[in-house]
């Protein structure tokens, strides 16, 4: 590779002496505008390491004078919305659960921020869409094993179901028959209880069986069969199955028991977002009335962004969405 | 030679602007001009002050873009973001309308009423009357930096500002109510964004305006380029006669009453350059049609005046078609120019922009202002309910556009033994319909539990009505579907 700096006829240019296999390279300086810009840069960059978060070190790095961070970014974001939410956070806290309803634009807050923490918390056994599956219960419709007011599900939410070491948890057992009774005995019963959802017709089999039920069910199922709320005795005279209705599921179910489990969640989430949550659930359509409210007239639906909409200490409903 | 130079011969791609000190003319297209001028402006700066009752529930000015609460208000018109095809339909009439104008009188909307033409005029009207006329801007322009030269820019650039800034100004008081916009603005609790669009808006018509000008009409506008191929052999343009005015005979006496040489043809034109002196975007329309012209007719203004003082008839520069041309060229007389007007093409784009336009008001006056979107809740698609009935739900969308709070009917057919009810009912009570109250000129989104028993068919059409409860009655409709579970999963 001689150095054969020469001027190329074509272009006027020079080149840059180098020739490999008859190519040369000319030597066309950088534009001035790319020159100037590339020194803005690498100034720019000296600024930066000493202001910025820089160079990485063993088990460090250059923090930079003005202490920025991705992290206190975030943070702070977070304190905004945090700060921003609070006035909702303690209205609802304020407000026993029961008069959520008289405060549509309130509800309608808690609703949403319910179904966000929904999302979160509950999907895993009930569903995305609150639809449950065998053995988790659908929460849309009107079958409540504990009752279906803004209360009780308020309170199911707190102590969950069936756990060991609180005691304040809902706590009801099914003992297993299959100890008890006799497979024959047992065929009986289940043919007795799927007359009382007139899901089979009456037939001497299940006339063996309503004695059998009036002996060993019928103390909290009841005497139909209609299930007693107090003891999370489900109704058996209905179209809902936890479980399944059919006669395999229901010999499995007296043979063995079930015992469904629900965590509690007061040791888990705040006041707040456990109000926020039992709201979500009873707004899904299954929601009853509270026992000491006075019945809504049912037919007279008020717009939900009149009135209310216009006090400006409580977020909008949207607000409280993540 | 540079191989650079075979593909750009020398030249660079920047051309320095040539000053252009367009002179003062008079005639009937200055005339035009001014009255169109006026229009437009008084246009412009009046309509956000205009007043229009609409009741409580809706603001009182007669034309207003409302971004913010995604209205716009036009006099009686009030349009919501779902009726955007009616600005779409506007939109297309404007674009035929230019198709129309231009097929019949060539770029007329360059030359009369495009904002850059209009303010470039406003500007080179106060610029003459600072400056003075074409020769004394030439003077000044060349003239040293002096106190009187520097004292009658400031003035010239103050004025121009002035007018910068009231349209600007004018601009945002289409976008909030007017006077209450005003007040904020002067004492600077306005938006940032309003003042934001006032600088921006100041900063381009002072530049464009003032400095640009026809560079504006030249280089940055799409319309010329769209425009000339709009243009046919039927078209009125700007036409300098050649056949009539060549050869040029600068400095010869001459009258109609002294006839010329028989062997030396002698054409009307005398040089005199009035025409290039008038132009506004400093071209020269003897050299045939380009695309620096505007079509202002300010040069047959100025070509008329030179042709009465020399005893020659006017219109040695006229509006011409090229079939006109062909035609006076070859000896004959051009058409009248309402038979050039009327011609299929353009009529047919007459027809076309009557018929949107037409199309437009009939809908605008079918128009429901009540309606009704309803969605399927997806997830889940139904609920089992305790006594063995399915239930649906539904969000919907209950759009009340009137300007006052209505109460309507909601209404379940197709569904017999179906009820419905709201998140504030209870099924105990439901029935087959529920009232419910609509806020004024707003959207009220609400879901619906439709409760029915097993269907046969798994999806089961049924439709929901909303019927306004006041003397109007208005009706909204909506189709859905009933979903039950497969039969086969019974027993």
């Amino acid at each position: 590779m001689a150095n054969k700096k020469r001027v190329d006829e074509a272009t006027g240019t020079q080149t840059v002496g180098h020739e490999w296999d008859g190519i040369e390279e000319l030597d066309t300086p950088m534009p001035r505008w790319w020159v100037i810009t590339f020194v803005l840069c690498v100034v720019w960059a000296f600024g930066y390491v000493i202001f910025y978060p820089a160079i990485p070190l063993a088990n460090s790095f250059t923090k930079g004078t003005l202490g920025w961070s991705s992290h206190g970014d975030l943070e702070a974001s977070l304190a905004a919305e945090n700060s921003r939410r609070a006035p909702l956070f303690k209205a609802v806290a304020a407000t026993p659960i029961e008069a959520l309803p008289a405060n549509p634009q309130m509800l309608q807050a808690a609703i949403e921020g319910g179904r966000a923490a929904f999302k979160v918390h509950c999907v895993q056994c009930h569903g995305s869409g609150a639809a449950g599956s065998k053995a988790y219960p659908n929460l849309n419709d009107d079958d409540w094993l504990w009752g279906g007011d803004l209360a009780t599900i308020e309170y199911t939410l707190q102590h969950g179901i069936r756990n060991p070491d609180h005691d304040e948890t809902r706590i009801s057992q099914m003992p297993a028959f299959g100890e008890m009774l006799t497979p024959r005995e047992i065929r009986q019963l289940v043919a007795y209880v799927r007359t009382l959802s007139g899901q089979a017709p009456a037939t001497p089999t299940s006339a063996a069986g309503a004695t059998l039920f009036a002996n060993n069910c019928a103390a909290c199922h009841g005497a139909e069969g209609k299930g007693n709320r107090d003891l999370g005795a489900p109704n058996l005279a209905d179209s809902i199955w936890l479980y399944g209705g059919d006669t395999a599921s229901l010999r499995q179910t007296i043979t063995y028991a079930r015992n469904g489990v629900m965590p509690r969640w007061n040791n888990r989430l705040d006041a707040v977002t456990i109000k926020m949550l039992a709201a979500y659930v009873h707004s899904l359509g299954g929601g009853e009335a509270s026992p000491t409210s006075e019945p809504a007239d049912g037919i007279e639906s008020v717009a939900s962004q009149s009135a209310a909409a216009n006090d400006p200490s409580i977020p909008k409903a949207a607000d409280v969405r993540s | 030679m540079s191989v650079l130079d075979l593909v750009n011969p020398g030249s660079p791609l920047y051309a320095k602007r040539k000053g252009v000190y367009p002179k003062a003319v008079s005639g009937f297209f200055r005339k035009l001009k001014w009255v169109i001028m006026a229009i437009t402006l008084t246009i412009y700066y009046v309509t956000p002050w205009l007043r229009w009752d609409r009741g409580p529930y809706a603001p009182d000015q007669a034309v207003l873009i409302d971004l913010a609460n995604r209205r716009f208000y036009m006099f009686s018109i009030e349009i919501w973001p779902q009726e955007f095809y009616y600005i779409a339909g506007l939109l297309v009439m404007a674009g035929i309308g230019l198709f129309l104008v231009t097929s019949a009188v060539g770029r007329a909307w360059c030359g009369y009423a495009c904002p850059q033409t209009v303010w470039t005029d406003l500007f080179v009207h106060v610029e003459r009357a600072i400056d003075g006329d074409r020769n004394a801007q030439i003077r000044l322009a060349n003239a040293p930096l002096s106190v009187t030269k520097f004292g009658k820019r400031s003035v010239k650039y103050a004025i121009w500002l002035a007018i910068a800034v009231a349209t600007g100004g004018a601009w945002i008081f289409y976008f909030a109510d007017a006077p209450t916009l005003a007040t904020q603005f002067v004492t600077g609790t306005a938006p940032f964004v309003a003042y934001a669009t006032v600088g921006v808006l100041t900063a381009t018509t002072f530049i464009l305006g003032g400095f640009m000008r026809e560079q504006v009409c030249i280089y940055m506008c799409p319309w010329p380029r769209i425009q000339t191929a709009m243009l046919d052999e039927k078209s009125l343009i700007v036409t300098y006669k050649d056949w009539r005015g060549e050869p040029r005979t600068q400095g010869v006496k001459r009258s109609a009453d002294v006839p010329s040489e028989a062997d030396v043809k002698v054409g009307d034109c005398i040089d005199c350059n009035g025409c290039v002196a008038v132009c506004p975007t400093g071209i020269d329309i003897r050299e045939g049609p380009q695309l620096g012209c505007i079509t202002c007719g300010l040069c047959i203004d100025a070509c008329d005046k030179v042709m009465t003082q020399i005893g020659r008839p006017r219109g040695l520069i006229d509006y011409a078609t090229l079939d006109d041309a062909v035609v006076e060229k070859a000896g004959g007389t051009a058409p009248s120019v309402l038979k050039t007007l009327l011609r299929p093409r353009t009529l047919l784009y007459f027809t076309i922009w009557i018929s949107i336009g037409a199309a437009m008001l009939f809908s605008l006056g079918q128009r429901s202002r009540l309606d009704i979107s309803a969605a399927q809740d997806r997830n889940p698609v139904y609920v089992q309910l305790s006594d063995g009935h399915i239930r649906n739900n539904y969000t919907l969308k209950l759009r009340n556009m009137e300007t006052r709070p209505r109460t309507i009917e909601l209404a379940v057919s197709g569904l017999p033994e179906a009820v419905i009810w709201t998140a504030d009912g209870q099924r105990e009570t439901a029935g087959q319909s529920v009232r419910i109250k609509l806020a004024p000129d707003a959207t009220t989104r609400l879901r619906l539990f439709v409760a029915a028993p097993v269907q046969q068919e798994e999806e089961r059409p049924f439709t929901l009505t909303a019927t306004a409860t006041d003397d109007a009655g208005t009706v909204a409709i909506d189709a859905l579907t009933f979903e039950s579970p497969e039969t086969e999963d019974e027993e």
